[in-house]
């Protein structure tokens, strides 16, 4: 260890301080929900400032929230989303990305051309729309899938980490008669699975959290995935919530804590995993920076 | 190795397929060799392209509803032409200086005061010594991230009710409560410091990777030469840096009035709109909302224009002053 100075000591125990703070800042407003969800109503109404621990204890809000069929509809939506379009936008992007990386193609350029002019210039909200309209995915959970297809930006990732595989291993595979089908499932892919599972995780999340494009096609309430559910509940709340059917004396009993259980229900699995997925997600960003 | 090159050599291959070889294939063997050879890479794409088609491209022709008087029973083709009626409608739109000015000022604070934070971040995050507190502090600071949108701003929605945490902590500083979000005057701090709280653990990972690749042997030298941490942090650290920053600089340039809607969705209501309606929320109320398709249409298109001006300028900026360019 190399000796410091007075001012550095200083500066590194000030600069610890700092970073305890940092984590404050992020992750305590987390705690905080998960402290308010817990609470007793009244008390946590009665309550000031910040919270360490449920200001008593109590599950009511939770057995309000679970029985909203809305919430159960959610979940069961985002689920089915999740099993449709994860698998169709990992082959999109690896077909995408395979054939980025290909050589000696004589339509390379013109094609890898038409997917990259699409990162910087598009229809637009309402061409989009009506677009949905005329192909039928209005109010249809497919408009949720179909569209999500393969992001450009994903598959310059998977490009890259294709790049990575040594020309040697495709020459002699060639030579071996195979085609590049084989050469993509059986080669390929194998070698990039930790990038395709980074790239499971980043669409998993993009359509976990997606709402945006639920509420513009989809009008029927039990269609919604849960992020729709959630802002139609917490954000624009007035109308939907008479739809759940809500008793008012259930919203009287836990007024605020019913809304913290309802954050914390549609944030879990998030929270949950994240620790677990974490490195992955930062290995994604890793492998899309090497080629900027 | 060497005889697969040469023979793939003699296909002329990349940006001049119209160029006819020099040799004896002609360009229509050439393109017959090239299909065989590449079939199944062709293959493949394929279900790309079509994608991209209908869902990328074939919205973009839609966009001539901007220059029309969009119908639904006419569809897109059969809707009268009005040459750029909508766009002269749209520079005399009363509120087409005040989303102009969201637009750019929501902007341009962000920048502002969002794009040195993760820098920042990143540096001091440096100069931590233990690797466990330094994991734990990324883990932490990442974390906001992975958090929706909505949640997100259902919890900001919260936090700001005057009987809200932010406001429970101003009361116990003796300060007053405010309903945040009901005033305009304080939208666009709310949304900046709520951006800058979700994304500067996540922006600075890029930083981090960069200050990884900065030269070891150089702080070893300086720190022979006797120079302290602050001037090893601006002689070497920053200027390792340096590109890194200026292209994501570029980067964010260039969306200067790309401003995305969601958040501002969530989180504005009538009473914000005079800071807090920028061109994408207005193009959403204009279309789905008052449905003006044609209007709306040509709102987007005009904000798409300024936005590829706008990478395109600052990237020849760039490219002249720093010789960092996107392309």
């Amino acid at each position: 260890m190399i000796r410091r100075s007075n001012g550095e000591r200083l500066f590194d125990a000030l600069n610890a301080v700092f970073m305890l703070f940092v984590i404050f800042v992020t992750v305590y407003p987390f705690w905080y929900l998960i402290c308010a969800s817990f609470s007793k109503n009244y008390l946590l109404v009665a309550h000031d400032g910040l919270l360490f621990w449920p200001q008593g204890f109590s599950l009511g809000a939770y057995k309000a929230t679970v029985t909203y069929p809305l919430l159960i509809t959610g979940y069961r939506n985002i689920f089915l989303i999740l099993i449709l379009a994860l698998p169709y936008n990992l082959i999109m992007t690896l077909f995408a990305g395979y054939f980025m990386a290909a050589k000696n193609m004589l339509f390379k350029k013109p094609i890898v051309f038409l997917l990259l002019f699409t990162m910087f210039f598009g229809g637009g909200l309402i061409p989009s729309y009506l677009n949905m309209r005329e192909l039928g995915l209005y109010n249809n959970i497919w408009a949720l899938v179909i569209p999500t297809g393969c992001s450009v930006y994903n598959s310059i990732i998977v490009k890259t980490a294709i790049e990575g595989v040594p020309d040697s291993l495709f020459e002699s595979a060639y030579i071996d008669g195979a085609n590049d089908l084989y050469v993509l499932f059986r080669i390929v892919a194998h070698l990039i699975m930790p990038t395709l599972a980074v790239m499971v995780l980043y669409y998993g999340v993009g359509h976990w959290n997606s709402w945006f494009p639920a509420m513009i096609y989809i009008t029927d309430n039990e269609k919604l995935p849960l992020q729709a559910v959630l802002r139609a509940i917490l954000i624009a709340n007035s109308d939907t919530l008479n739809k759940v059917n809500v008793e008012s004396d259930i919203v009287d009993d836990f007024s605020e804590t019913i809304k913290y259980s309802i954050i914390v229900i549609g944030t879990l699995p998030i929270l949950v995993s994240y620790p677990f997925l974490q490195k992955y997600f930062v290995k994604g960003v890793m492998i899309g920076a090497i080629k900027g | 190795m060497k005889t697969a090159t040469a023979g793939r050599a003699a296909v002329p291959a990349g940006p001049n397929p119209g160029i006819l070889p020099q040799r004896k294939p002609t360009l229509w063997q050439t393109v017959v060799k090239d299909f065989r050879r590449n079939k199944y890479k062709y293959l493949i794409i394929l279900p790309v392209l079509v994608f991209f088609i209908i869902f990328a491209y074939k919205p973009m022709y839609g966009i001539l509803i901007a220059f029309k008087q969009y119908k639904p029973t006419k569809g897109i083709w059969g809707s009268p032409w009005v040459g750029l009626e909508n766009f002269r409608r749209f520079f005399s739109d009363i509120y087409f200086f005040r989303i102009l000015r969201n637009t750019f000022l929501i902007s341009l604070y962000g920048i502002l005061f969002g794009f040195p934070v993760p820098i920042l971040f990143a540096l001091l995050l440096n100069e931590i010594r233990s690797d466990r507190f330094k994991k734990t502090i990324q883990t932490a600071s990442y974390l906001p991230h992975f958090i929706s949108t909505v949640i997100i701003c259902a919890m900001l929605r919260e936090f700001t009710y005057s009987d809200g945490l932010i406001n429970d902590i101003i009361a116990a500083f003796g300060g007053q409560r405010v309903t945040f979000l009901q005033f305009s005057r304080y939208f666009r701090t709310i949304y900046i410091a709520s951006d800058i709280w979700q994304g500067f653990g996540w922006s600075s990972i890029i930083y981090l990777a960069a200050l990884t690749s900065v030269d070891q042997e150089q702080y070893e030298a300086a720190r022979i030469d006797g120079a302290g941490r602050l001037r090893q942090a601006v002689s070497i650290t920053i200027p390792g840096i340096l590109p890194t920053i200026v292209m994501l600089f570029i980067l964010r340039m260039g969306s200067i009035l790309g401003v995305g809607n969601e958040k501002i969705l969530l989180l504005y209501n009538p009473r914000t709109y005079e800071t807090a309606d920028v061109i994408s929320t207005y193009t959403y109320r204009q279309g789905l909302e008052s449905m003006d398709f044609s209007y709306s249409t040509a709102i987007g298109l005009f904000n798409s224009l300024i936005n590829i001006v706008f990478l395109l300028s600052t990237n020849v900026i760039s490219k002249k002053y720093t010789e960092i360019g996107l392309f």
